[in-house]
Order: C-alpha cells, then structure tokens, then sequence
C-alpha cells in the first residue's frame, strides 16, 4: 500500500513545513518534501489542512477488563481515533486489576483483534493497587506494559513508593504517580473552597495533591529516578515542580484539558458532570496550570478519558463516579483555549500532545519523520462548531463540554498509513 | 403574587418579595394551628409524600400535620422499610411517587443537592426538609418568622449563631435568607468547624462567643452534630462545653430583650446551658409551633401556584 498526501502544512514539535508532501509505504513515512511526486495506490488532498504526528495520550481508561458497559477496547480506540490520538496508554483499573501477566496479555491480544489504535498497557504498582505489594513489573514489562501507576488510588505509604522506584527503573519502566493524599482528602466529593461551602459538600484541600507531589518530588530527588506526575490541578503542585526541575529532579509532569478549562464552579447546581479526581479547581489555579504549561513546567497534556454509564452519573452529587470522557474534546479544546489565545504555539501542543508523551513513555511515537510509523493526523484549525456529546464514538457521554463553541477539527487520523478515521466532511480522501 | 419555581430547595433561589409572601401567609396559617378548630380545606384532594432518609422526628411531624390541618393526603414514605432498602435509586423512587399522583414531595436525604436531583426528575412539587449539609429551607423560614414575629421587621436585626457551623443546613439557610432579608449575620464556631469561605454569604466571624453575642437581638445556637462527625473535629464534648459553648456568662453582652434560639434537638449543657434552653427569652418551643405555620403556608402556596 502507497499514499501519497499533498499540500499540507506538517507541525512537528520544533517547526512548522508548509506546504510539503508525505509519502508512505507499508505504513511508514518514506519521503517528505515540497513537490515531491511519487506514484502511488492513494492520494489524499490535504491542502489547507495541519499535518501533526498522532497524538499520544499517557492517560487514559479504556474499561476492559470488567468495565465493558462504559468502554471497551473497540469502542475507546475508536474514540481516541476520532479525537486524533493513534497511541493510547491504558490505566490498570480494571476488573481484574492490570497486575499480572494474563491481564496484561488479555489486553494485548483483544487490542489486536479490535482496536484501531495503538494500545499500550500500564501495569499498577502493587497487587490490587492497594498500595502495600509491589506488583509483578518485570514480569508485566515482558508482556507489553510500558509503565506502572496505581491511578485512581494513590501509594500512600512512602516507603512502599521508594521501593517501587528503584525496582520499576531497572526493568525501564516509567512510575506515574496519582498524587493524593486521602487523609487530607478526608473522603471529600469536589474542591474545598467557597464552592464546596455553597454547595454544602465535603471537600478535598488543594493540600492532598500538593503533599504527595512533594512527597513524589524528594523521592525523585533522593533516588535521582525520575518519576511522572499525573494529572496536576493546583497552583502550588505547578510551583513545586517549576523548583525541583531547576534544581534538577528527574520529574515530568501532565495536565488535563479540563484543569486548565473549568473550575470548581462547574460543579454548581450538583452539576456530577463536573465531579472528578482530582476536583476542578480555582481561577488561580487554572491560571497557574496555563502558566505552567506555557513555560515548560508542566510537560504534556493527557486526556485522563474516564467513561462512566449515565446511571453512575445521574444520581446525588456524592454517589455520582469520578471523571469525564476526553479523547474527542481534548485536541479542540487545547487549541481554543490555549493556541488560539496565544499561549502555547502549534509546535508547543504538539509537543505536549504528541511528542512528548511518547518520549516520556519511552515510544517510537509522537514524530512526523522519514522511517517512522505513518501515526499522522489531519486537522482544520479554522473549523469552528459546537460540541455535541451524542455524537461521540466512546460508549459513555460523560463530558460537561456538550454545547461548547470550540476551533479545531481532526479530518482525518492515520494509524501505520491506513485511515481509521475520516470526518465526514473530509473530501480528500 | 406567586411562587416562582415548583420546588422550595433552598433559600438562596427565593427572592425576598416571595421569603416575604411565605411568612405573611404563614402568619394566617398560625392562627389555625393555635385555634382549637385545626382544619381548613385549603388541601382537600392534594397528596403529600414525606420521604425521609435520615432520622427526623420534629420535621417530619410537623410537615404531616401542616399537610393534614389542610386537609390533605399525608403519608410517610420510611425508607428504611420501603424498596430504598434494595436498592432502589433516588430517582426511581420520586418517579414512583409521582406517577401515583403525589402533588408534594418532602425529601430529607443526607447528600447535599439530593433534592435538586428528585425535583428536576418529578412532576410534583419538591421541597427540601433538609440536605446533607446545604440547606434547610423551611428551618430558616420558621427561624425568621419567629423573629419577625417579636420584632416586626427583619432589616438591621443583629442575628448570633454559635455552634457547629460547618455541618448545618439550618446556618447556611439562616444566614443566606437572614442577609437577603437585610439583617446583620455573626458567626462563632471552632476553627475546626468553621467551613472555609462561608463569609462570602453574608456573615461575619467573630473570634469569641463574647464578641458574638455583643449587643445583638438574636441568639441562635446550633447543635453538635455528632452523628455527622465522620473524624473527631474537637477533642471533646467537655471542651466543647468549656470553650464552645453558651452559659449565663459569656452571653451577658446579648441585648436584654434578646432572644434564644435553637433548631433543636438540644445535646443540654454542651452547646448551651439549660438555664438558657428553659429561660424566659428562649423561644425554642415557639419555633416549633411556628414550623408547623411555615410549612402550611408552603404547601398551601406551591399547591396554589398552577390555579
């Protein structure tokens, strides 16, 4: 199979080439180059269009095992497809649990089957993600995991996460820490404030993230092994890391789109498609994550896609599960809130979107490049349009975006040269 | 003039012109409950549902019989003998409820917002009788009409609420609809117990109960809501007592004509001496007798609203 895509403008994460043709052969780039003209099986017309390298989400819940009634591998890879992301990597809280080889093997082998999307599993940390036994890593690593996380739970024993870091780094495997302290959170439902006080609901301090990522700081310092940081939602958490790394800790950091797009008043009304972990924040908070991501602090973006069932939604505030579906609002939403508005620059969100994720994860991912997997996406940034939660591809439409005015649509997303997804407005394929 | 919204949740959607038709009406509606004839047909032929999820004995009741001096249909929906104990989700069993014809849904439920959830999913009328630690509408109406009652007028009242602020519906709906209606809201809690922000309502902290109390006209004390304590937030109800709470002493500064309030039930001697609970300016047994009045007249205005 050869393609051939003409007249599109490529972002990579440190340039943007206008006007430059892509040929791909057996699913890898071959050549790329203005006027190049190779004869080929297929040519899509990309002219107007951004080329960016597939996006690559470090975070996310695809349900399966267990949790098949709000997402399976068919149906969030087809999600993720059409949000544009061509690698996902797949939290281990699922029923069983990711903590052994046979899950791990499970996920592979039905991802082979079914998903159009490259998936890669994250293995937990201790058995059960109880936080006391380190889980077989080693074992998991040889399977296919590609990192370890206890996501959804935190390791709140710190001894217990310093064994975890030595033992994960020998066999090369990435640690992500859920940065939580469930002490301070003391069961709290959104974020503690004058919010949570209206609303008259339990409330989870800024403190319980900040606590354990400082924790999870001095632990990367002092066994100088870097460590990941999921999911940062406060002002402090982002000034915490901006020092370490200047002082030289091994640490990376994401965000999600909905902590640099909402805050805690989201959540009014009992508003449950508000609700997630860690809770929306303040305007200072959110200010802060932008900062962050604007200089570097905070390395990329993930989508921390949490499809839930409207029944675990549609029910009193304190009862409803935790977080939202991401992979179709993610890109847009980066766009309008954060490119549009002049604080990152299109290389910028591809490389917290694409290049970086995959770097950090240890993928051959997240680049548009001569040798390398076809893992491309087409988007029109000028396509403005509301977005509309029942026509999302995942299985659950838990998302308080629905009715959103955003920029930036995916036209089309390559996976190894083959089209997995093709917006119905795309004529040039 | 009518009710705006099918539903009482709280206080902070009621605009003041409707807090001030809700505790004219109840003024009428307080000289059947004191009369020795207690029946008026203002309800004949409308049904009242209690559904109550937590332990009640004064709300309930008075709403029962709110709704049978009228006239109505009442009946107590308990939930620890109905299908709530298997299972059943709240808004199956408000659908439930509505389709067999209730005009009026009571909820009490221990999460914040439960009510709003049942009201957005039934036809019928939803009034809070309480929720987690949001509000308490009805509490805060009774609680005002029993000071307008001594003294006329609700605008530059000096209002003292002590106690345990951070879990009480009955303080966020006093001090939102207190403020509304122009009166002049102080707080006193230990720190512990004090929710973070809550000035951004309208009230001001005051760091001791002296300070508190200073020259106000009313007194409202709050209980201990040890059953809502998920982690000790005081070393002990003997501290409390000490520290935390009101004896002859510390509550001298209170104007003389002050009154003493309490949403009850009272835990006696810890966040208030009896001889404050039985002296002559307690008016706790009239708050009672005046939430039966309030609650007629919300039942009688919601159900008055489509005519």
């Amino acid at each position: 199979m050869r393609l051939l895509i003409t007249h599109g403008t490529i972002v990579h994460a440190d340039r943007i080439e206008k006007d430059m043709n892509i040929y791909i052969e057996n699913g890898k780039v071959v050549m790329m180059g203005q006027n190049i003209e190779r004869e080929a099986d297929q040519v899509i017309d990309a002219k107007g269009l951004y080329i960016l390298p597939g996006l690559v989400d470090a975070h996310c819940h695809l349900r399966d095992p267990g949790f098949e009634y709000k997402e399976d591998i068919a149906s969030g890879t087809r999600s993720a497809a059409k949000g544009g992301f061509t690698s996902v990597a797949c939290m281990p809280n699922t029923n069983p649990v990711v903590d052994n080889v046979s899950v791990v093997n499970y996920i592979i082998e039905k991802a082979q089957k079914e998903a159009v999307v490259n998936v890669y599993p994250i293995g937990a940390i201790t058995k059960g993600q109880e936080g006391h036994e380190l889980a077989e890593m080693g074992s998991m690593k040889h399977a296919g995991i590609i990192a370890v996380s206890d996501d959804g739970k935190p390791v709140m024993s710190g001894a217990v996460m310093k064994k975890a870091l030595i033992y994960a780094h020998q066999f090369g495997l990435p640690v992500i820490s859920h940065c939580e302290d469930l002490d301070l959170a003391d069961g709290g439902c959104m974020n503690e404030g004058v919010t949570s006080t209206i609303m008259g609901l339990r409330g989870i301090p800024s403190i319980a993230e900040d606590v354990m990522v400082s924790r999870e700081l001095l632990l990367a310092e002092y066994t100088g092994i870097p460590i990941h940081l999921a999911h940062v939602s406060t002002k402090t958490s982002v000034e915490l890391i901006r020092q370490a790394k200047e002082r030289g800790v091994k640490v990376t950091a994401e965000t999600c789109p909905h902590y640099f797009t909402l805050t805690e008043k989201a959540c009014l009304g009992y508003n449950t498609l508000a609700k997630m972990n860690p809770p929306l924040r303040t305007d200072d908070d959110v200010k802060a994550i932008k900062e962050g991501l604007r200089d570097g602090t905070l390395d990329i973006i993930a989508t921390d896609h949490a499809p839930h069932h409207n029944d675990e939604k549609n029910v009193e505030f304190e009862k409803a599960l935790n977080g939202i579906v991401g992979f179709e609002t993610a890109l847009a939403l980066t766009y309008t809130t954060l490119v549009d508005k002049g604080i990152l620059s299109l290389s910028q969100m591809v490389e917290k979107l694409s290049t970086k994720p995959a770097q950090i994860l240890g993928l051959d991912k997240g680049t548009v490049a001569c040798g390398k997997d076809a893992d491309l996406i087409l988007v029109d940034f000028d396509n403005e349009y509301t977005i509309d939660v029942s026509g999302f591809a995942s299985k659950s439409k838990n998302s308080p975006y629905d009715g959103y005015k955003v920029k930036g649509r995916v036209m089309a997303t390559l996976v190894s040269g083959k089209a997995v997804y093709t917006h119905t407005a795309f004529k040039g394929l | 003039m009518k009710l705006r919204s099918k539903d009482i949740l709280g206080l902070d959607h009621l605009e003041t012109d409707e807090i001030n038709l809700i505790l004219e009406t109840a003024a009428d509606m307080k000289k059947i409950v004191t009369s020795r004839m207690k029946k008026v047909n203002y309800l004949q032929g409308k049904t009242v549902i209690t559904l109550f999820y937590e332990n009640s004995t004064r709300t309930r009741v008075s709403f029962e019989l709110a709704a049978k001096y009228m006239g109505a249909q009442a009946v107590n929906v308990s939930v620890s003998t109905s299908s709530v104990a298997k299972g059943e989700t709240l808004i199956d069993t408000g659908k439930t409820l509505d389709v067999m014809g209730s005009d009026i849904i009571i909820i009490r439920h221990s999460m914040s917002g439960a009510p709003h959830l049942l009201a957005k999913n039934v036809e019928a009328s939803v009034i809070n009788a309480g929720d987690g630690m949001h509000e308490h509408p009805t509490q805060g109406l009774l609680d005002m009409f029993t000071m307008r009652e001594t003294f006329g007028d609700l605008r530059g009242l000096k209002v003292a609420i002590i106690g345990d602020i951070y879990h009480s519906r009955v303080a966020r709906s006093n001090i939102i609809g207190l403020t509304k209606m122009g009166a002049e809201v102080r707080i006193n809690a230990p720190s512990t117990l004090m929710p973070p922000g809550i000035e951004t309502l309208g009230a001001r902290i005051c760091p001791s109960i002296e300070e508190t109390v200073e020259d106000c006209d009313v007194v409202m004390g709050l209980r201990v809501q040890l059953e809502r304590q998920k982690k000790a937030l005081f070393p002990s109800a003997y501290e409390y007592s000490r520290f935390f709470g009101m004896n002859p002493d510390n509550i001298k500064g209170a104007k003389k004509h002050a009154l003493w309030m309490h949403p009850g039930p009272v835990n006696r001697g810890i966040e208030m001496t009896s001889s404050i609970i039985d002296g002559d300016a307690s008016v706790i047994n009239d708050q009672v007798t005046n939430g039966v009045a309030v609650r007629m007249a919300l039942l009688y205005l919601l159900t008055g609203r489509e005519e």
